[in-house]
């Protein structure tokens, strides 16, 4: 069965204390497809990716990864995860490495580290262009930096599905162009992409199909809106006077 | 050296060695996932055990690791499950804890509150032959987690929603690390006493962390200040025969602020090292590209 979705949400409910934040979510991503997660703030687009990684209970509806239900998926090596970030400092300090180390625990077997699992490390510290920062501590890096650390981390053990929330949140263009031609590699060699973003930027290329979820539900799901990419600018108004003839403008609310 | 002549300081001194590698050693995931002051919380608790020991007369340490394990488990759950009212349940386990230690060693025949402050700040005299058993074998069991499973233990107090995506078993681990502090509070309660067993986890990593970068690193630093601790600790108690628990705590406190003091001109040798090593042509401070013109002019 190639063609059985990667992830599969069917009329997913979920409240976050008694508040309803998921209304019935249907939202499937195919093998090898990238689908961006759009909405405004607070639209429920974390809620609705922590409910496909099992980090929020789902009161209603199913979700499955590789065609197993969630609750009995335990392969989670084919997985990589980005959260979405405002600090992650844990109380100790922790260089690079280390940090980026951890997602490489899901290809071990007990924890130890073989020769192979520190170079796929070094590889995935290089993909993101922070190799020379191997030895730095978190601490010390932008939070721009810390984001491709992070980005790091969930590619190490080499993942089929990547699930990625707001990855390209404070990261500047360079390296967002850096971050787009390592996801490209990645989608050639056959991942699957999960991601929200608030601005399709240099990704737009990539992205195959784009979910707007508004109110925890969807609004949209279908081809990228095209004009979001090049207008969604901070204060940019959201009407497009100039958008295509026939194409029913879609209101994302990204910016409302 | 003559004091390693009784027996009695041969025992405090394994002891000693013990709880200084041991506190840090699990401490240092307590202050990574910001749970600092649970080994104080643990410590509360386990004065119940030490009470019940007291009062079925059976060894006051077993009771304690017991009884502490418990606390640290029902600890944990509550943090599962507690979410808004976990900080009220928490402390009626504490002070519950504490209050039963009183209220048990007083029920015991022959007990009194003075053979629940040897246990409360340390004493090294008492330490017996059965206790450093007791003590070896508990140390051992610390080692083995803080060491064997390092890099999910990381991995966990790191980022526990992460730790969760790449199939670490989260809630066993971090069970496992309630368990492991509670036994490390119980390793300790002897040297340092119930009530000061908390500096000893965190003092040591706090003061580690002046000197590195890395986890690893400040592991390695936080166990040696560990050690070095509480061995000078014990050896000062031994000849100015004050309470030993007291004199580790305050020697740690200097440590860190030996260590703090030093860091600062440390760091700024570093940055020095840092900019020295920058290629040249590619001067360390800004400089305004001279075709924009000088201040005055852009100024007007
Ligand atoms: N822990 C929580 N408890 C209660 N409500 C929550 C919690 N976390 C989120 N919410 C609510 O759930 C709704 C959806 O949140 P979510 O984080 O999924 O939004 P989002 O689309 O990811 O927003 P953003 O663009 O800001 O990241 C919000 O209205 C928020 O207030
Ligand atoms: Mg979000």
């Amino acid at each position: 069965m190639t063609n059985e979705p990667v992830i599969a949400l069917r009329g997913v409910t979920a409240e976050l204390g008694a508040r309803p934040v998921l209304r019935g979510i249907d939202l499937t991503v195919g093998r090898g497809e990238v689908v961006a997660l759009l909405g405004a703030n607070g639209s429920g687009k974390s809620t609705a990716i922590r409910a496909v990684i099992g980090q929020v209970p789902v009161s209603g509806g199913t979700v499955e990864l590789f065609g197993t239900p969630r609750r009995s998926f335990r392969d989670w090596a084919r997985v990589g995860y980005v959260p979405q970030r405002t600090t992650a400092a844990g109380g100790v300090p922790a260089t690079v490495t280390e940090i980026v180390s951890a997602g490489r625990l899901s290809r071990t077997r007990f924890g130890l580290f073989r020769r192979s699992d520190r170079e796929a490390v070094r590889r995935a510290l290089e993909l993101v262009g922070m190799a020379d920062r191997a030895k730095d501590s978190v601490d010390a890096l932008s939070g721009g930096q810390h984001q491709r650390v992070l980005i790091a981390r969930a590619l190490v053990a080499e993942p089929e599905l990547l699930i990625m929330d707001e990855p390209m949140a404070g990261v500047d263009l360079a390296s967002q162009e850096i971050l787009a031609r390592t996801l490209e590699q990645q989608v050639e060699a056959g991942a699957t992409v999960l991601l929200v973003l608030h601005e399709l930027g240099p990704l737009e290329p990539l992205i195959d199909r784009a979910v707007v979820l508004r109110d925890g539900c969807v609004l949209h799901d279908g081809p990228p809106p095209r004009a979001v990419g090049q207008h969604a600018l901070p204060g940019h108004d959201h009407v497009h006077p100039h958008a295509p003839a026939g194409a029913e403008p879609i209101r994302t609310g990204l910016l409302s | 050296m003559y004091f390693l002549n009784y027996a009695f300081m041969q025992r405090a001194l394994l002891a000693a060695v013990l709880v200084g590698i041991t506190a840090p050693a699990i401490g240092i995931y307590l202050v990574q996932r910001r749970q600092a002051l649970m080994g104080d919380g643990i410590g509360h608790v386990a004065m119940t055990g030490v009470g019940l020991g007291f009062l079925l007369s059976t060894s006051p340490v077993w009771m304690a690791t017991a009884v502490s394990v418990l606390g640290a488990v029902l600890m944990e759950l509550i943090r599962w499950y507690g979410r808004t009212r976990g900080d009220i349940a928490l402390a009626m386990l504490f002070y519950g804890g504490m209050a039963g230690g009183v209220m048990l060693i007083n029920l015991a025949p022959g007990g009194s509150n003075a053979n629940l402050m040897s246990y409360l700040f340390g004493s090294l005299s008492t330490v017996s032959g059965s206790d450093v058993t007791a003590i070896c074998v508990l140390a051992a069991f610390v080692l083995l987690v803080t060491l064997g499973l390092r890099r999910q233990l990381f991995a966990v107090s790191q980022d526990e929603e992460f730790a969760r995506v790449t199939g670490l078993p989260v809630r066993t681990l971090n069970l496992l690390t309630a368990v492991t502090a509670a036994v490390t509070v119980t390793v300790a309660m002897r040297v340092v006493g119930l009530l000061l067993v908390s500096a000893l986890m965190v003092v040591p990593v706090a003061a580690a962390q002046q000197l590195s970068r890395s986890f690893t690193v400040t592991f390695v630093i936080a166990v040696a200040i560990g050690v070095a601790v509480t061995v000078s600790g014990t050896i000062t108690s031994y000849y100015q025969d004050v309470p030993p628990g007291a004199t580790i705590v305050l020697l740690t406190i200097a440590a860190f602020l030996a260590l703090t003091a030093l860091a600062t001109p440390l760091a700024r040798r570093r940055a020095r090292a840092a900019a020295a090593a920058q290629p040249a042509g590619d001067p360390a401070e800004c400089a305004i590209p001279a075709a924009r013109g000088t201040g005055e002019e852009v100024g007007v």
